[in-house]
């Protein structure tokens, strides 16, 4: 029987992880909840609504976390991972839809696109379109991969592709890095369009200018130094 | 000379012996101590005889002599903080290794504990 994980990354999230997490279980076998090294008490949320804890001794980033996640994931006998944010940002009905599009069996790799249009797409704030669009222009240059949604936290890998991906980077730009995996390891991929919830607390979670910079210059160092 | 030059010269010796050190407790390869001695005495030598710069910036066209050891020491703390970088880079990576080999055992164990108290 295939065997669908959910992976999510979650650092100090106690005030959203209980209920992403309820949500999730009803869309996979497992849930898998990486808790990267939390102050408050996501971890033990996380294990009370089900899911399966892995700890972090120490904040490593979401890059990493989601490493360890898919890493678990193929050790628990995962046919299929999809990963998603803990902030409540996903619902987890998109993952669901990422799961069975990967079920069709054509292709390794599924990016939850927020931009890519449906009659159920939401509104996306216009900074955070700016700031998609530059990740998608930059990853774009950098690793020759172009999406529609380069910095969506919601993926969706076959085994294959969860067994061979090999994540260098810890933090935020292991997004961009996931692309260059796809196209280093040939594996076949597809954009499904999911609907993001933008609240206030989703909203001071995510990228802002700082961390832009940051994650941009870590991505060219990445592709030019290794 | 001046007290510049005295300064200077000082702490060129100063940083020798610090590398000298190091080196003796084997916390640096012979290839690096090299490189730290060659570069330090060549402080001390520009800051002894500062016209020994006209003669390297002759030789590369640059003009004065002054102009040159500065474009050398950029280049040089551009260098140094690329290989600060990637050092930090390099061990940022090794200590997530080590925490997620760490939280994947736990893991394991936890399941394997699981599964013995299931089949009591």
């Amino acid at each position: 029987m295939s065997q669908r994980i959910i992976v999510i990354p979650a650092y100090n999230e106690e005030r959203t992880i209980a209920d992403v997490v309820r949500e999730a279980v009803k869309f996979a076998d497992r849930v898998i909840v990486v808790d990267d090294g939390s102050r408050d008490r996501s971890g033990e949320l996380a294990r009370e609504s089900g899911a399966l804890v892995v700890r972090h001794a120490v904040n490593r980033g979401v890059g990493a976390a989601l490493g360890t996640g898919i890493e678990a994931a193929i050790r628990l006998g995962a046919d299929a991972v999809v990963t998603m944010d803990a902030d409540g940002q996903h619902r987890a009905v998109d993952a669901g839809k990422v799961f069975e599009r990967l079920a069709q069996g054509d292709v390794d790799f599924v990016i939850g696109s927020r931009m890519k249009k449906s009659d159920d797409s939401g509104h996306m704030p216009a900074h955070r379109v700016l700031f998609n669009t530059i990740g998608n222009v930059l990853t774009f240059l950098l690793f020759g991969v172009w999406v529609t949604d380069s910095q969506s936290g919601m993926r969706g890998l076959s085994h294959q592709a969860a067994r061979t991906i090999e994540l260098r980077t810890n933090g935020m730009e292991s997004l961009s890095e996931f692309l260059k995996e796809m196209k280093d390891k040939h594996w076949r991929m597809a954009e499904v369009p999911i609907k993001a919830i933008y609240t206030d607390y989703s909203m001071s979670k995510g990228q802002n200018f700082f961390v832009g910079v940051k994650v941009a210059i870590k991505l060219i160092f990445r592709r030019f130094i290794g | 000379m001046h007290a510049i030059q005295i300064v200077l010269i000082c702490f060129a010796g100063f940083a020798l012996s610090r590398v000298l050190i190091r080196y003796r407790r084997g916390g640096m390869r012979m290839l690096h101590l090299g490189l730290w001695i060659a570069f330090w005495a060549s402080v001390a030598v520009v800051a002894w005889l500062p016209d020994t710069t006209n003669l390297l910036a002759n030789w590369l066209g640059v003009g004065r002599g002054v102009d040159t050891a500065m474009y050398l020491s950029i280049l040089m703390s551009f260098y140094l903080l690329y290989r600060s970088f990637a050092k930090i880079e390099d061990l940022d990576r090794q200590l997530t290794r080590v925490v997620r080999a760490n939280a994947l055992r736990e893991m394991e164990e936890d399941q394997r504990l699981s599964a013995v108290e299931r089949s009591k």
